[in-house]
């Protein structure tokens, strides 16, 4: 049985010896063109004149485009079609596309794209949050308010209010693979597009939109993204779309990838929030009501932003008990990148803002902020509802925070490192704990479905192709597993293939922590209809019931016949049985009205909890991450090996997000951490020295795959206790609150730890 | 350029190379070897490591920042060069199946290569030797429970047994001279010349710039340019030695300097990078002069027969201007030796602890005598348009009592010897008052304190 098994990734081996395959390592025909966009510089404005005599003359160049010369819609968005491919008059971010270089080689277009002679009338540019809000430039005309209860009566009536607000910054998605596409025209102008995505399906519509051809005129293949965490959900359009239109023109294979630095300027990141708070509480310190207000810096076109700041309002209350509340979101639209989809959603952000109310209470009250969290948990007994009026069912937070606390002796190191403190000058530890609830499905309803196309060939070899697509969450491996396990044979058996829109066409994205539910689900459906075939087939032959019919350890049994499963396949084969299913599946029992912000948005809830403990220097404000414990959530695991790899991997880029990784745009609107020697991701020595993680020993309690879990995001929010155990590091300077932002950079922790020290 | 090296062990010639094409570009578009990858085409991701051997050893170099003249005479293993020519895995390839070390697989041909230098060097400093492949999936602890496992393991014989060059050697020619009197004279003749030694630097302006550098002149194919030597009464470090040779030729006699040479920047780039480049191209932030300077190293500036040689500091006119004329170039860098009593520490600001560009850094060699301060050289950099020494600092220390208030005093003039700017590394205060705590960190960790955020444990 491959299911629970602890499997490497099915394309370790090819990782490792470097023979796995990118669209970048895909041989081309020696006629391929190379594209590179020439960039706007300048954050807003008009153009009002542009030469390319110099780029058209450029060594190696073949043609050059420029929005007039399209054949189709001038438009990549996922839906508001407000975002151009080429800008056309109005320029409104620096680093936004204007014109489009078709050359001989990846380095000849990308040195004429740089030739360009551009004016443009500037404008001044909303570049900031304040900037925004004083021009009240808002996506849909406003802001968006979901409430609960009443919450100025419940104010009125608490013990202790505290205000404040937190900045969070944004993040660069920095997947080691650059966005990157290939187009191979075909004949009757069909096209065929490799392209490193997490959503092939869009890419097919968007690229049968420029051509203006029905979508079964284009195909579009990703076999593997070098890393994607929401990167490469919406903002991989723009290059498929370029490299199909150049095909189409030319006749020619077209491909484009983005060098790192225009990679980090064009594409959008995580979205910057600024988020206002007002929270009271009663005199045992439980929540009576809280007021947010989430200031978003969305960027210059819709992209992904509504459903981003839809679902960091759906987390506003993380795992907490909110009797009254109001959240309040406001979509800034801004001259800056197109902020994107990135691990969580949203959902991090959100997060961000409840800790650090839980934070900032726990400090004024003097309370030891793990027991304040505990004590404002939802009750598991009787399922209390979120804001947004969905049950907490199967809330096994309070147990797992407890059994991490023990086994992390989180109350023994607490007292340790007051000690430590104590006697320490200069340095100063800091530990927190702090919990997930993220809520699993997409919150646009209908993109809960997924489709698989299963092959068994009459040898016994099985191929599976499904919607998903494989970023290097190990989704492919378990899917394979599942196939295994359906059929009761070996992993090698089953080939995993790439993702396809001509196997299995209109899927969603790879978003959400879907991939396995969603995409498990409709494989194993496939499988245990050919499973089923067999086995009413075998039964008649048997003379046994066909659930009588045994799948095992590469064998079929029915009664008396006892044979391989290449047999059985070969012999069904002979009788006419088909060996080829296409498998669905749709989330039941969910529902959601965004514009009241109510109802069943998620099919359940993933848990997690850490502790950090960090160190800071406070006459630099360098720090460190010196332990981590977690405990996390994934039901049933279908490979503990593959999830505690996405639960590692999740903590490092959540703390990086809120220590080292600092976006900075100057004065003009540019971008000046555009490359990795501006832009700090953590590298392996920023790893805990100590990093325990430990799966939480459970089973999900509403029907998903195996009883298992998504874990695609939940695990990045563990590193919100990172930022914790800063502050109060930082609160262990002095009496005053920290009032930490994040990133937490040296420098912050350094300003913070210097207030601090004022108030004392 | 004519060029011959080894590529996985089989000699690979080539004629007419340009100088300024990339190891990583010809490896896959060329040579249709795709499993170097690229990441950043800067040198600071590590995607596209491979693994130079030559007899002076075997290193981790980016091969998106070394152009191809840089390995003529030398062997060249890619990540397809690893396996055994049976098939069978590299130990590292091997263990990085067994503990999970891929997820998307992008990075994981950059590591393996580290890795499989670091098992052949020895090193086993894991942080150290991966400091500059970066990984966004697995938050590399599968990773470097990869390397903890492959390093117990023999070198294989495979990869022990490669020649370090290809039977004939390298190629001759006119722009990569072998010795420091052809290169004087190939410089004078060719004042314009772009000089290229680690290309750690220029390979961004050929990548990112689209600059084009003229005739190109290599030198660290220089032996007696790239050697340092040890004597009593100096250390005289020749231009083209490398950082990595740096700090190991400096870890007994300033251990803190060695220490902060660790975070110069990854194993790739210390292995590429020289001293002299560090020097030269004249960086407002590169790591080495301050250093040097509160060494009182002096540097040795040739022009053809003509040697000089001035006080570090006083290189670095401006900012963009440094101290040398048509024709010349720095030769060595050299440190006295005669103050045994050099107290030297070295304190590197940034915003990730490695791989990472300074926002401050800070050299302090102060001299106690009798409880009193008898000399303080104090430089920075980061702090100003060049690397500078901290004058005002310095006469506030010197003459007095070693004690806080001393020091508390001092901090004061930092103000008078700084007025640093705000960029996307720091803010101009933070810069300015981080500097006078390191002043600060000096003292305490005088008294014995413990002041190492690096140092603490959980």
């Amino acid at each position: 049985m491959s299911m629970g098994k602890p499997l490497p990734h099915d394309s370790a081996p090819l990782h490792v010896t470097g023979a796995a395959r990118y669209i970048d390592d895909i041989p081309v025909p020696a006629d391929c063109l190379h594209l590179a966009f020439g960039l706007s510089h300048e954050a807003r404005g008009v153009i009002t004149a542009m030469n390319l005599d110099a780029v058209r003359s450029a060594p190696g160049v073949m043609r050059v485009l420029t929005a007039a010369d399209l054949p189709g819609v001038n438009d990549i968005s996922t839906a508001a079609h407000d975002e151009p491919l080429l800008a056309a008059g109005d320029v409104h971010y620096h680093g936004q596309p204007i014109f489009l270089v078709l050359a001989t080689s990846h380095r000849a277009a990308r040195e004429a794209a740089a030739k360009a002679d551009i004016t443009i009338e500037a404008k001044p540019a909303l570049l900031s949050i304040d900037d925004a809000l004083a021009a009240r430039s808002y996506f849909e005309g406003g802001p968006l308010t979901w409430r609960r209860g009443e919450v100025a009566p419940a104010m009125a009536k608490a013990e202790t209010i505290v205000d404040g607000r937190i900045e969070i910054g944004g993040q660069e998605h920095f997947y080691l693979e650059g966005q990157v596409s290939l187009a191979m025209p075909q004949d009757n102008g069909d096209m065929v597009l490799h392209t490193s995505t997490q959503h092939p399906t869009e890419i097919q519509h968007k690229v049968a939109e420029a051509l203006a051809t029905p979508f079964h005129a284009v195909r579009v293949e990703t076999r593997r993204m070098g890393g994607g965490f929401g990167g490469k959900e919406s903002q991989g359009n723009a290059l498929a779309i370029a490299c199909a239109i150049g095909a189409h023109l030319t006749g020619k294979p077209c491909k484009m990838r983005y060098d790192r630095d225009d990679d980090m300027v064009i594409t959008g990141k995580r979205h910057d929030f600024r988020i206002a708070y007002k929270a009271g509480v009663d005199a045992k310190g439980k929540l009576v009501a809280v007021e947010f207000d989430q200031y978003v810096r969305c960027g210059w076109s819709m992209d992904l932003s509504l459903p981003v700041c839809d679902r960091a309002m759906l987390h506003a209350d993380n795992a907490y008990w909110i009797p009254n509340i109001r959240i309040t979101s406001h979509r800034l639209k801004t001259n800056t990148c197109s902020a994107t989809a990135f691990r969580g959603f949203g959902g991090p952000q959100g997060m961000v803002g409840i800790e650090r109310v839980l934070d900032h209470i726990a400090h004024r009250l003097k309370m030891d902020p793990l027991e304040l969290r505990q004590a404002n948990f939802y009750k598991k007994s009787r399922p209390q509802e979120t804001p947004y009026g969905q049950p907490v069912k199967g809330f096994i937070l309070p147990e797992m925070v407890k059994s991490l606390a023990e086994s992390a002796d989180y109350k023994g190191r607490k007292q340790a490192i007051a000690r430590w403190n104590e006697k320490s000058t200069v340095l100063k530890k800091g530990i927190a704990l702090t919990p997930v609830k993220f809520g699993i499905s997409f919150t646009l309803t209908h993109l809960n479905q997924a489709g698989a196309l299963v092959n068994l060939y009459a040898d016994g070899s099985v191929t599976i192709n499904h919607g998903g697509t494989e970023m290097g969450q190990g989704l492919n491996q378990k899917v394979a597993q599942v196939a295994a396990a359906g059929f009761g044979i070996g992993m090698e058996q089953v080939r995993i293939t790439a993702t396809d829109t001509g196997k299995v066409p209109n899927t969603s994205a790879t978003a959400a922590s879907s991939g396995s539910d969603l995409n498990g689900m409709a494989v194993k459906n496939a499988v245990d209809e050919i499973r089923d075939r067999i086995a009413r087939f075998l039964a008649t032959e048997a003379g046994v019931k066909p659930r009588d019919v045994v799948f095992a350890q590469g064998r079929v049994t029915a009664g008396e016949m006892d044979m391989t499963f290449a047999e059985a396949a070969k012999h069904a084969h002979e009788n006419r049985i088909s060996l080829s299913a296409t498998g669905f599946y749709a989330t039941p029992d969910i529902s959601w009205d965004r514009a009241i912000g109510k109802g069943h948005p998620f099919f359940y809830f993933a848990y997690g909890a850490a502790i950090t403990e960090v160190a800071i220097d406070t006459l630099t404000g360098e720090n460190r991450i010196l332990r981590v414990d977690i405990l996390h959530d994934v039901g049933q695991s279908l490979n503990p090996a593959v999830d505690v790899g996405q639960i590692e991997g999740g903590y490092v880029q959540g703390a990086g997000w809120l220590t080292t990784e600092e976006l900075v745009w100057d004065e003009k609107g540019v971008l000046r951490t555009h490359a990795p020697s501006t832009y700090k991701i953590p590298a392996c020595s920023d790893r805990p020295d100590v990093f325990n993680v430990a799966l939480w020993n459970g089973e999900n309690h509403v029907p998903t795959i195996y009883r298992s879990k998504a874990v695609g995001e939940p695990p990045l929010m563990l590193g919100i206790s990172a930022l914790m155990a800063l502050s109060d590091a930082v609160g262990a300077c002095g009496d005053g609150y920290p009032h930490l932002n994040a990133p937490a950079t040296a420098e912050r922790v350094y300003m913070a730890a210097k207030r601090v020290q004022g108030a004392r | 350029m004519d060029i011959a090296f080894l590529l996985n062990g089989e000699t690979v010639e080539l004629t007419g190379v340009s100088a300024t094409t990339t190891v990583l570009d010809w490896l896959r578009e060329e040579r249709g070897l795709t499993g170097t990858k690229e990441g950043c085409n800067e040198g600071d991701c590590g995607a596209c490591t491979v693994m130079v051997t030559d007899h002076s050893g075997t290193k981790p170099i980016n091969g998106c920042i070394l152009f191809l003249p840089q390995i003529n005479g030398k062997s060249l293993t890619t990540v397809e060069g690893l396996a055994a020519p049976d098939g069978t895995m590299h130990p590292v390839q091997q263990a990085m199946v067994e503990h999970h070390g891929s997820q998307c697989g992008f990075c994981t041909p950059g590591f393996v290569v580290s890795m499989a230098a670091g098992q052949i060097t020895g090193e086993t400093d894991h942080d150290r030797q991966l400091a500059g492949n970066l990984c966004r999936c697995t938050g590399y602890a599968p990773i470097v429970r990869a390397a903890v496992n492959a390093a117990r393991q023999p070198v294989p014989a495979w990869l022990r047994d490669r020649p370090a060059g290809p039977p004939m050697g390298a190629y001759v020619n006119d722009f990569q001279p072998t010795t420091i009197a052809a290169l004087a004279e190939l410089r004078r003749a060719h004042p314009d010349a772009t000089i290229v030694a680690g290309a750690t630097d220029v390979g961004l302006w050929v990548n990112k710039d689209h600059r084009p550098l003229g005739n190109v002149i290599f030198i660290t194919q220089i032996e007696e340019l790239r050697r340092i030597e040890v004597a009593p009464y100096m250390i005289r470090i020749g231009a083209a030695a490398s950082i990595e040779a740096l700090r190991l030729a400096t870890a007994r006699r300033y251990p803190s300097l060695a220490a902060m040479l660790d975070r110069f920047a990854s194993a790739q780039v210390r292995a590429a990078a020289t001293v002299g480049g560090n020097i030269a191209n004249g960086s407002p932030i590169g790591d080495t002069p301050p250093p040097l300077i509160a060494l009182g190293a002096m540097l040795q500036l040739r022009n053809g027969e003509d040697m000089r040689e001035i006080p570090l500091e006083d290189f670095f006119i401006e900012y963009g201007k440094q101290d040398i004329g048509p024709g010349e170039f720095v030769e060595a860098v050299v440190i006295p030796r005669d103050q045994e009593s050099d107290r030297l520490k070295v304190y590197k600001l940034s915003k990730r602890f490695d791989q990472d560009i300074s926002a401050v850094l800070g050299a302090f060699n102060i001299e106690i005598k009798d409880e009193k301060v008898i000399s303080a050289r104090i430089a920075f950099g980061g702090m100003a348009g060049t690397p500078q020494r901290a004058r005002a600092v310095e006469r506030a220390l010197v003459g007095r009592p070693w004690t806080e208030a001393t020091v508390r005093t001092a901090k004061w003039s930092f103000a008078e010897d700084f007025r640093p700017m705000s960029d996307m590394r720091a803010s101009a205060a933070y810069r300015l008052e981080t500097a006078a705590n390191m002043l600060d960190r000096y003292w305490r960790e005088d008294q014995g304190e413990a002041v190492d955020v690096r140092e603490v444990t959980s």
